[in-house]
């Protein structure tokens, strides 16, 4: 192969000749671009390629070393997936689209300088909208522009906290850098937006529904993990990030257990899985790193699987609204199959792929002595158990027969599930290759005894209390009061306590809200007022009130300096 | 022998041009000699910059008289990268001329046209040239002069009453300028730059060359339109015909520019402009409001060419920012962005005028649907307002980061703030004509609209295509840019 070009560059650049193909050698060509970019991502050694001067700075455009290997791989990987999986569409803008934001992602990972990261950060933002503007309509657009401008709105941050760090420190390198200072706090924020830390995460519950079938499969795998693949990179061990996680895990917990929309509910539990991830790089510990790299790895292929089944369903029914589905196990038993095999692997069974990951997560956690939060991510597993183990194929392929009849999902998009539900049960079953890739030597054994029983008594007793609750009927899709978890105390208080919790936040956010668009209109009516096209600063002046400038500012200048 | 004089030749092919192109009548062979005139000018123009670069500064004197007493024509960097500048311009914009100008004047008017344009670019080169203080104010005067004539030409009457106005202002600033030169020339008696700037560090104390620079700044502010002194320029440029707009745009404002520049740093000598007196004090305060107001402004503008002129005034913030720091990067961020500006904002103006030949409108209104219907042209539209967004690798980028990094150099937070500011705020107005374009549909009923031609769609995109190669590859204007600052600063040379 070609050396030292960047992998990711041969998606992007690839992605200009995408919509001059006529068909089948089109699809040939998007089949075969990320198996050139893995082609070539095998022939890189470690080490640091492409540099080259700007501004006097060093960028470094192609960095390999573990770490970026590793999500370099599963990037790819990915985009091969998504690839097969839109190939029954026709359209060109999304297909490019995929392409350009896949190599971004991919070309983000491999960069060694904060702004190459910069460059690659932007153009994912770009990209990406493309994917939720496809479903063209006006919401998807609204959605779509929210998206955009939050993307690059961290971009800007991103680049303010490079431009500091830059001046602070005479160095851009993108290596290790510690919340130390305002430059890289604001780095910081600009992560934390991409990888949707609370409060910052709405653009993705937004933004990710609207999309096009292939766009949230392709948008769920990429800005987020990138943003993962950042926080790893520069914040690995940085304390607050394991309460930020923390947080992540578990209060998207109860939108998605009282969300009808079913893209939706993957979104929220999209978050949580980032939490998981989050409290591994904040914790900072070898193994704790380990569990959140191949956590990563392992979330890309089953979120993508989950969404997939969704897309499929989306795909042949129209809908996804869990209050208009269930039943379709019997038009669709192939993509409930697959459905389900993704929703065992997110929920951590043993044998599936969740279930390696996860533990390392938690056992990093658990030996490095934070039992607090170690309890929190007991909870929110259970919790995912929940939302998307069992309503997502619940509700989609079982419950009550909605009637609704139609053909099993294309054989594209049963390939590409197929392809990721064998990656989510081989891995669970033998995850030594993915381990063997991981930046730090691991020796863990998934399989122990104490291992396996402890998260089947887990997950069992989540299954008994839902399925108690739907025999007695107290699981309606709509009731909020249903988040079931492991010990009754968390069942009946918590909940209640996060609902106050959120009223009292939402009454305090909605007034000052209010109270901030009743500025804005106020000032936005003053700015019109002077700078509309009739205001003062925009009409026509007359030559002599012009001439009064000039006799004003010469005497200001002499005024200045005879004084 | 003919290297010799190129200096010389530079001002005389345009001018000697000029009235040939009166006495030749008809419009297409008037536009065939301006177009050679303009090549030979850019051909001048790269040849005296490469030589300038290779070997110094090059002082030529007019009819050999010896240069305290006669005319001095003397190019170094600064301005040997100016007069690039506008006969690049100037030879990119007269192909595209022919058709709009047919499109838009009055058959019997052409010649006329092309021979003012001749002027101008006649006026604008010499003031850039010329050595000698008061040989500027003439050259100055035959540029203002003749683009008084060039905006009276355009088709809407209130071209009339706005290049009345112009003439008003402009004359004033004129006069300003010819009282600054008069003061000098009392307290030292001298005409020369290089004799000025020597007699000068005498009489720092002096209040006749105090008077003197007060009345250069405000004279040439008024011609650069220096927020509070820009209100001629937004209808100068709104009722001008296309081509005018696109070439005073790019050129006339960039050169009045160089004036302040020289003014400042090489005649007054940076130490008594930006110590003595704080001139900064007062620009960069100016600039910055510029910056946020006019920015602002354009957002509400529903009159696309209104629109591009009220950011041309926000733009001209930048450079006087940029010359307001006074350090070497600041004032290599201010004479990039001359450049950089000049390249997409002509090439902004030059789409816009592809849109007026075929829709003959350009309000926002008028370009619904056009991203279909002129793809070539609102693309090109499209990368230079990303340009002025200062989106990475554009030109804006790489003068916006200059400048930041010149703000911060001074830990100065709010400017650098001011300045990524002013980019969101473009990023608006700019957003406002790709919406129309591209996401609104076409009305009902609408004539069809076809592609501009190529004569047009080619200079528009030449300018706009070095909007973008030179905000990848800056070596030679970042090169340029940096030697010519390093001269002011420097000193006289």
């Amino acid at each position: 192969m070609i050396a030292d070009l960047p992998p990711g560059l041969i998606l992007i650049l690839g992605a200009i000749l995408v919509p001059f193909l006529p068909g089948r050698l089109r699809q040939l060509y998007l089949l075969a671009l990320p198996v050139l970019g893995g082609l070539q991502l095998y022939g890189l050694e470690h080490g640091s390629f492409a540099q080259t001067q700007i501004f006097g700075y060093q960028l470094t455009l192609l960095r390999v070393d573990a770490l970026s290997v590793v999500f370099g791989t599963i990037f790819l990987i990915t985009a091969f997936l998504n690839v097969i999986y839109g190939l029954h569409q026709r359209d060109a803008v999304q297909e490019a689209a995929a392409l350009v934001y896949s190599g971004a992602a991919i070309g983000a990972v491999f960069v060694g300088d904060l702004i190459s990261l910069f460059v690659f950060w932007e153009l994912t933002a770009i990209s990406s909208v493309f994917l939720i503007w496809a479903s063209r309509n006006e919401r998807a657009y609204r959605a779509g522009m929210r998206y955009l401008i939050i993307q690059v709105g961290s971009g800007v941050i991103l680049l303010a906290g490079v431009i500091l760090h830059a001046q602070a420190t005479g160095s851009i390198a993108f290596d290790r850098l510690g919340l130390t200072n305002l430059a890289t706090a604001l780095i910081f924020i600009a992560f934390g937006i991409k990888c949707a830390f609370p409060f910052l995460h709405n653009w993705m519950q937004d933004a990710y529904p609207e999309a096009t079938v292939v766009g949230t499969v392709v948008l769920s795998a990429f800005t987020t993990k990138l943003a993962i693949y950042a926080l790893a990179r520069a914040f690995p061990g940085t304390e607050i990030l394991i309460y930020i996680g923390a947080i992540m895990t578990v209060f998207p917990v109860f939108f998605a257990v009282i969300e009808n929309d079913l893209r939706r509910v993957l979104a929220f539990s999209l978050n949580n899985q980032l939490g998981f991830m989050v409290v591994g790089i904040g914790v900072g510990t070898p193994v704790a790193l380990n569990g959140a790299i191949s956590h990563a790895f392992v979330h890309i292929i089953y979120k993508a699987l989950l969404f997939m089944s969704m897309g499929a369903v989306l795909h042949r029914v129209g809908t996804v609204k869990a209050s208009e589905l269930g039943g379709l196990f019997r038009s669709m038993p192939l993509t409930a199959v697959f459905c389900m095999v993704g929703a065992a692997s997110i929920s951590a069974f043993p044998l599936f792929s969740g279930f390696v990951t996860k533990s390392l997560t938690l056992t990093g956690v658990a030996e490095a002595g934070y039992v607090i939060t170690w309890l929190v991510l007991v909870f929110a597993s259970a919790g995912v158990l929940e939302h998307s183990g069992i309503k997502i194929p619940y509700f989609a392929f079982f419950a009550h027969d909605s009637g609704l009849r139609c053909r099993e999902a294309p054989a594209n998009m049963l390939i590409a599930m197929g392809l990721a539900a064998f990656l989510c049960i081989f891995l669970g079953v033998y995850p030594e290759p993915l381990y063997a890739m991981l930046p730090y030597q691991v020796d863990y054994e998934p399989y122990t005894t104490s291992h396996v029983l402890s998260q089947l008594q887990l997950l069992f007793f989540a299954m008994l209390a839902f399925a108690v609750l739907i025999r007695t009927g107290l699981y309606p899709a709509e009731r909020p009061s249903t988040n079931l978890n492991t010990d009754w105390i968390y069942r009946k208080a918590l909940p209640a306590l996060v609902r106050w919790a959120m009223t009292v936040g939402a009454a305090v956010r909605d007034g000052v809200l209010a109270r901030g668009r009743r500025r804005l209109e106020r000032a936005l009516v003053q700015i019109t007022r002077h700078h509309g096209p009739e205001g003062i600063l925009a009409r026509t002046v007359t030559t002599g009130n012009t001439v009064l400038w000039v006799a004003l500012l010469l005497a200001v200048m002499l005024l200045l300096n005879f004084v | 022998m003919i290297a010799a004089h190129l200096p010389a030749l530079q001002i005389v092919l345009p001018l000697a041009a000029a009235p040939l192109c009166l006495l030749l009548r008809r419009g297409t062979l008037a536009w065939a000699l301006a177009l050679a005139a303009s090549w030979a000018a850019l051909v001048c123009a790269a040849l005296l910059l490469r030589q300038v670069l290779i070997s110094g500064p090059i002082s030529y004197e007019l009819g050999s008289w010896a240069a305290p007493w006669g005319i001095e024509y003397r190019v170094d960097a600064v301005n040997g990268f100016v007069l690039l500048i506008v006969a690049a311009v100037g030879a990119v914009i007269l192909p595209y001329a022919r058709t709009s100008v047919a499109h838009e004047l009055p058959e019997e008017q052409h010649a006329t046209f092309y021979t003012a344009f001749l002027l101008c670019l006649t006026g604008l080169l010499g003031v850039t040239i010329t050595g000698d203080a008061f040989n500027l104010f003439v050259f100055l005067e035959i540029s203002s002069l003749s683009s008084y004539v060039l905006i009276a030409l355009g088709r809407d009457r209130r071209a009339l009453t706005a290049a009345f106005q112009y003439l008003v202002m402009g004359t004033i600033g004129a006069t300003f300028i010819v009282i600054g030169v008069g003061l000098l020339y009392m307290a030292t008696g001298t005409l020369n730059m290089m004799d000025l700037a020597e007699r000068l560090p005498p009489l720092a104390g002096n209040r006749t060359v105090l008077v003197a620079f007060a009345f250069l700044t405000v004279g040439t502010g008024l011609k650069l339109a220096l927020f509070p002194l820009h209100f001629w320029l937004p209808n100068a440029y709104a009722y001008a015909p296309s081509v005018v707009t696109g070439f005073l745009a790019a050129t006339a404002t960039k050169v009045s520019v160089y004036v302040l520049l020289r003014f400042f740093f090489t005649v007054f000598g940076v130490g008594y402009s930006f110590e003595v007196l704080s001139v900064g004090k007062l620009l960069i305060p100016l600039a910055a409001i510029a910056i946020l107001v006019c920015s602002t402004v354009a957002i509400f503008q529903n009159d696309v060419k209104r629109m591009l002129a009220y950011s041309s005034i926000a733009q001209i913030g930048y450079m006087i920012m940029g010359i307001g720091f006074a350090t070497t990067t600041g004032l290599t961020a201010g004479i990039l962005h001359l450049f950089n500006h000049a390249m997409m904002k002509g090439g902004l103006f030059l789409a816009l005028g592809c849109v007026f030949l075929r829709v003959g409108s350009v309000r926002l209104e008028a370009l619904h649907g056009l991203g279909k219907r002129m793809p070539l042209t609102m693309f090109s539209f499209v990368l230079g307002g990303l340009s002025l967004v200062g989106v990475p690798l554009t030109v804006g980028f790489i003068s916006k980061w200059y400048l930041v990094q010149a703000a911060l150099e001074r830990d100065d937070w709010i400017l650098a703030v001011v300045v990524l500011v002013g980019s969101l705020l473009a990023l608006v107005y700019v957003w406002r004509v790709v919406e129309a374009a591209y996401f609104k549909p076409a009305p009902e009923g609408a004539a069809k609209v076809e592609e501009a031609p190529l004569s047009m769609l080619i200079p528009t995109w030449v300018l706009i295509g070095a909007s973008i190669y030179f905000g990848i590859d800056t070596s030679l204007t970042v090169g340029v840019a940096r030697q010519a600052a390093a001269q002011l600063i420097g000193g006289a040379s």
